[in-house]
């Protein structure tokens, strides 16, 4: 028979500190840091003195191999084969995750080194291309032409995709049944749609088809046979921002707790005002996420532009006639051209659009940061003042009630 | 002797009329709900008419084009639609090489941040690169395009005249492998001209690889983080290192959410029309060589020649807009498949 023997703790133990499992190990920084500098001077000497190589991209691959091997000599020293191995997956995801934040820097700074050029001008924001020819000087011509374009575009596909999207994502979420499956199965199906083919879909419906017939065309449909424009390109937006504005939205829609739907339910409120007042206001923040998400999306897709929208120099504050470019248009347009200063502009209006896309990502984060349900800390500052003040005009209430009826 | 006991549920009775009897309990819908209901539906049926309505418009238009063809639609490597010899076979291998350079890339790109973000970064880091990771996904692809064009082309993978890089490196020691090789290009021959290397089906691939990595790190780290912290405990409780943890409890909970966003990478991949535009000279025969100039895809296909006034030539572009969208949608459905049914997906 075995006895259990319960550790005893020595009266005078004190208070046992609390220890810090995580966390690096002197040895393993200077463990890291030896390997690093070994690695840059051995690659130096392979590359100066040694070997014919060069590059810097053969240089980077080199040093990264070299380190990798010299830690793993360097930590093999003390630990065991599972250390190792985790130690080397470590450096291996660093690296990974290194190489993707190098490269979305890249992305962006080299973007806008480039367009700093142009961007100096004050001109590149207010004038259009109407007076500069492919030569003239960057103090010439601008891309206001390219910013109206853009945002009227996104606004009149808003126009279209947001009532619709959150109204099918609605229909989706709060009216469940065969039908609905069989939408939300095509929706997911057209998630797929490649850009260009809705842009090319629009192209030979709308501009192609619809102009011929335009004179066979009863009146009130003759305004949808518009021909290369604005509106065209707006309707190969939403065409291809829909589906991604709906699933968006569903998915945020159903996150809704149902004991939410059920109270409100219970306590007598009809379907629609349920919606109206418990769905739609719980899933606000996801809803706005997900309609600005979709913008983002569709503000800088160029493919769906290209085919519809055709190209002009001119400012065209008309989205229903005539050509109307747009930003990500003009970047497309202007670096394919030989000459340095459109390419300046091009990147010029490439960092624009990626200061616009940047906005509404932020604004985006601003708005649906948190899930619902949850409160900002002004928020909660707030709501704490509204109840306090309600708790005031109660107590007076009372008090008046009271000398009311003493007296 | 049995004792029954018998019912002795008694109705109450009613001091005059009828008997009480269960009520219905299903109300009529108010008015403002049967409007809802209405609009709702309305608003469900319009959208699935537009998107049946695109699809529908696609095929109609295709048809002549594909009639014309046949089957050789598919096989023929040409585009001349005057001349009635068209066909995508060399662009849509095209596009596949293009999504797989692609997806080879970026696959370890972003299964590596999605580790960092989820296993590795520091607490108050990680909703930071979360945003970065996502914010990086709203990037404008003419933006990745014109950087693949104006810096990785020239300054990184096939700089100068002798084309020094990263394709060069691979066609001179990895060549006897077929798809690295290049024709009429002679890697130790110092005249040998770069622009053999340019404009390939690999520089494509890396700017569609630049596009799509944050699409599936994004989808992969939800995944990683949903990983039971159970589980993960009980991996550590049993002594298990960090990458043993992972080995063991994050990767095998992942497995279905990594191949699902792995895919859903690929249809975005496949679709991908300006980075290609930009880079690529687009070519219609297969061009199975990944490192030579020349290549193409549907989409850039499209791009160039949707000016085409003729309506066979519209029709052609239809018709290969038909097989782009057909072979994204059966990836995107395989991706949604795998996600739903894996572990890991279910709550996504």
């Amino acid at each position: 028979m075995s006895t259990t023997t319960i550790p005893e703790r020595p009266v005078d133990a004190g208070e046992e500190p609390r220890r810090a499992t995580g966390g690096a190990r002197r040895t393993d920084v200077f463990a890291a840091l030896g390997a690093a500098w070994a690695a840059l001077s051995l690659t130096a000497l392979l590359f100066t003195r040694l070997t014919p190589f060069d590059g810097v991209l053969g240089f980077a691959v080199v040093a990264f191999l070299v380190f990798v091997a010299i830690y793993a000599m360097l930590v093999s020293l003390d630990e065991r084969a599972p250390t190792v191995r985790d130690r080397l997956a470590a450096v291996f995801v660093h690296a990974l995750a290194l190489l993707m934040l190098v490269a979305l820097v890249v992305v962006v700074v080299f973007t806008i080194y480039r367009g700093l050029d142009a961007l100096g001008h004050r001109n590149f924001y207010t004038q259009d291309m109407r007076d500069a020819g492919p030569l003239q000087p960057l103090s010439v011509g601008g891309i206001r032409h390219a910013v109206l374009g853009t945002l009227q575009q996104i606004a009149i596909a808003l126009a279209f995709t947001v009532p619709l999207g959150v109204t099918a994502a609605v229909f989706l979420a709060e009216l469940p049944g065969r039908f609905s499956r069989f939408v939300r199965m095509i929706v997911e199906a057209m998630t797929a749609l490649p850009s260009v083919v809705a842009g090319l879909f629009v192209y030979s419906s709308v501009i192609i088809l619809l102009n011929r017939a335009k004179d066979d065309l009863p009146g009130w449909l003759r305004w949808l046979a518009v021909g290369k424009s604005g509106f065209a390109a707006a309707l190969a937006i939403s065409v291809m921002m829909l589906p991604i504005v709906i699933r968006a939205a569903d998915v945020v829609i159903r996150l809704v707790p149902g004991t939410l739907r059920e109270a409100s339910l219970a306590l007598g409120a009809s379907q629609w005002r349920t919606v109206w007042h418990v769905v739609l206001p719980t899933a606000r923040s996801g809803l706005m996420t997900a309609v600005i998400l979709g913008t983002a999306r569709g503000i800088g897709e160029t493919s769906p532009v290209l085919l519809t929208s055709g190209i002009t120099a001119y400012t065209n504050a008309n989205p229903f006639r005539e050509p109307q470019v747009s930003l990500p248009l003009f970047v497309y347009n202007s670096v394919t051209r030989p000459d340095a200063g459109m390419i300046a502009r091009g990147f010029g209006a490439a960092a624009v659009l990626m200061l616009l896309v940047l906005l509404l990502f932020a604004a985006a984060r601003i708005v649906g940061g948190r899930p619902a349900g949850q409160l900002s800390r002004g928020q909660r500052r707030r709501r704490a003042g509204r109840s306090y003040r309600d708790a005031v005009r109660f107590a007076a209430r009372a008090k008046a009630r009271h000398e009311e009826v003493s007296s | 002797m049995t004792i029954v006991d018998e019912p002795r549920t008694a109705t109450p009775s009613t001091p005059d009329g009828a008997p009480d009897r269960p009520r219905s309990v299903r109300s009529r819908l108010p008015g403002s709900d049967r409007v809802f209901r209405g609009v709702a539906r309305a608003a469900g049926t319009a959208v699935l008419v537009i998107m049946l309505l695109v699809g529908l418009f696609l095929t109609l238009q295709a048809f002549p084009a594909v009639r014309q063809a046949g089957w050789g639609f598919l096989t023929r490597q040409d585009w001349d639609t005057e001349g009635n010899n068209f066909g995508v076979a060399g662009v849509l291998i095209g596009t596949v090489l293009i999504a797989l350079v692609a997806i080879t890339i970026a696959l370890p790109l972003a299964v590596g941040a999605a580790l960092y973000i989820s296993e590795y970064a520091p607490r108050r880091l990680a909703p930071f690169l979360v945003n970065l990771v996502d914010l990086m996904a709203a990037v404008p692809s003419v933006v990745y395009g014109i950087w693949g064009f104006f810096l990785l082309q020239p300054h990184l993978l096939v700089v100068g005249n002798q084309g020094e890089g990263l394709p060069r490196w691979l066609t001179t020691y990895l060549g006897w492998i077929p798809i690295f090789a290049v024709d009429d290009y002679d890697p130790r021959d110092p005249e040998a001209s770069a622009s053999r290397l340019t404009s390939s089906t690999f520089i494509a691939g890396i700017v569609v690889a630049m596009m799509v990595t944050p699409i599936i790190a994004s989808v992969m780290r939800e995944v990683f983080a949903q990983a039971p912290a159970g589980e993960r405990e009980g991996a550590y409780a049993l002594g298990a290192t960090r990458w043993g943890m992972i080995r063991a409890v994050v990767l095998p909970f992942g497995r279905g959410g990594m191949i699902g966003a792995t895919m859903l990478g690929l249809g975005r991949a496949l679709g991908e029309t300006i980075g290609v535009v930009l880079i690529i000279s687009i070519g219609f025969v297969i061009q199975p060589h990944i490192l030579q100039n020349g290549g193409g895809s549907i989409s850039a296909l499209i791009a160039s020649r949707y000016q085409e006034s003729t309506d066979m030539g519209i029709a052609a572009l239809m018709g290969a807009g038909l097989v782009l969208f057909a072979m994204t949608l059966v990836v995107n459905l395989v991706a949604g498949v795998i996600i739903n049914r894996s572990r890991s997906g279910a709550q996504s």
